[in-house]
């Protein structure tokens, strides 16, 4: 009993010191983590100049401009997902560690997200304003990025797990993982859009809601897998 | 209950690069008989017997190539994901073979149904492509297949793209019935006009015999040619021991 009971504690601890590590490490390099908000915000100010400034076209497309922005900029920072602790030999010695290496990926991952997808989120109402999004879509804007960030952070692992041991990922990355996005993108947007035209939007989060939950459980396993091939290369 | 769990012993056999060697040599002639006769058959009793569509005229004769490409590029993609899975869970080597083989082949037929599909749409809906849900749903087939084959080409070490390979396609299969669903809702919603692959009209036998002698005919072909390519690959990788050189020697 007492010996589970530890093992539980431990687990979770583990978790928490996977995260801190991770979080304290993008904090020494703060100016990495700033890359994908300004790439996010630039792809966003690209649509206006090449397609058409006027307000009414910007407001129908605002929605799915600011998806596709948000997936480009999760793409970008997820090769250095492991690419660090693959290079200075930590990710072996998580692959040796007798703790589960599915939850210390999935630490990784969830610390992967606070530095990439949740500025991303808080950063979506300035882009949404830029880009005359109706008011009525910014709050499902702002929460269908906060479900639906997370399982891109979840899918690029994956991808960034078979890649890490390659010399070119970057690229790789997007032709394994950017398929696999695309549930994501339609109902996202398809919730911002039906939010925009007053229609319930409950159905389309749930959906999101239980894609994440999904790639929770699955991904992290897909994760420590691809881990173990790239790495045993 | 601590009584293992064993598959029958062909399963196993299938596990020896030599034996299946031999065993898809056996079977290839009759595979080969198989989809000359049937693509033939149903070619010519498709293209000049059937009947000209009453709507669509001659342009509906397509079909014939159109969607016996379209099915086998989805049970390729079925057939790679199982090749890996097994090449993963019990190490076999000609699992994996299979699956690197699958993938080039069901890009290929993904490519030849999505291009015969433009060619069909343009004079029936006089447009070569439609965000339809179908049309989306094989062109993000297009790509997992290219994913998993540019994987395959990325990575060096044979065992380690394969098995890389393997978990990428395994992640696919879990994704494709949401991908599918996903792009069938969306093309609902933002559908405006009524251009949608129009439910067929119940087809007659003439029309439909034909469309079933293609179908299993490009069943055998694939067979073939799967198997010629994992042969080859059998003697690639084997390429140091004794049977295969004593092969090479003799021929």
């Amino acid at each position: 009993m007492a010996n589970g009971n530890e093992r539980e504690m431990s687990l979770s601890r583990v978790f928490w010191i996977t995260l801190r590590r991770d979080l304290m490490l993008a904090y020494r390099r703060r100016n990495d983590l700033v890359s994908p908000l300004m790439f996010f915000l630039m792809v966003a100010t690209l649509f206006p100049l090449g397609v058409s400034p006027d307000p009414q076209f910007l407001s129908e497309v605002a929605a799915g401009v600011v998806w596709v922005a948000a997936l480009l900029a999760t793409l970008l920072s997820m090769d250095s997902l492991f690419r660090s602790d693959f290079d200075d030999g930590s990710l072996e010695q998580m692959l040796l560690s007798p703790q589960p290496l599915s939850l210390l990926v999935f630490a990784k991952i969830c610390a992967h997200w606070m530095i990439s997808g949740l500025p991303l989120t808080l950063m979506a109402p300035l882009l949404g304003l830029m880009l005359f999004l109706p008011q009525e879509g910014m709050s499902t804007l702002v929460l269908s990025l906060l479900l639906g960030t997370p399982t891109l952070s979840l899918i690029g692992a994956i991808g960034a797990g078979l890649t890490v041991g390659l010399r070119k990922g970057g690229v790789l990355i997007s032709l394994l993982v950017l398929p696999l996005y695309i549930p994501v993108l339609i109902f996202g947007t398809g919730a911002v859009q039906a939010a925009s035209t007053g229609l319930p939007v409950g159905g389309y989060l749930a959906i999101l809601g239980a894609i994440l939950a999904l790639g929770m459980v699955l991904a992290p396993l897909a994760v420590a897998a691809g881990l173990r091939i790239s790495v045993s290369d | 209950m601590a009584k293992s769990w064993k598959m029958p012993t062909w399963f196993y056999r299938l596990g020896s690069p030599r034996w299946s060697f031999e065993i898809m040599g056996k079977l290839l002639p009759w595979f080969a008989i198989g989809a000359v006769v049937l693509m033939v058959w149903g070619a010519i009793w498709g293209l000049a017997f059937a009947p000209a569509d009453y709507q669509q005229g001659n342009s509906f004769r397509i079909i014939y190539i159109h969607v016996p490409a379209a099915i086998l590029a989805q049970s390729c993609y079925l057939l790679m994901a199982v090749a890996g899975a097994i090449s993963l869970i019990w190490k076999m080597k000609v699992a994996d073979m299979v699956a690197k083989s699958c993938a080039p082949i069901g890009a290929t037929l993904a490519l030849l149904a999505l291009a015969t599909g433009a060619i069909w749409g343009k004079p029936t809906w006089g447009t070569w492509w439609v965000w339809d849900a179908r049309l989306t749903s094989m062109l993000i087939l297009l790509f997992l297949y290219i994913g998993v084959y540019t994987l395959h080409s990325a990575i060096e070490n044979e065992i380690t793209a394969g098995k890389a390979g393997a978990v990428l396609s395994l992640v696919g299969v879990v994704n494709i019935p949401i991908i599918k669903y996903s792009v069938e809702w969306w093309n609902t919603l933002h559908q405006t006009s009524t251009f949608t692959m129009t439910e067929r009209p119940a087809m007659p036998p003439e029309m439909y015999l034909p469309l079933l002698l293609m179908v299993i005919g490009f069943y055998c072909f694939f067979a073939v040619v799967l198997m010629l390519r994992t042969r080859a690959e059998i003697l690639e990788r084997e390429k140091r021991s004794g049977w295969v050189r004593e092969l090479v020697e003799a021929s």
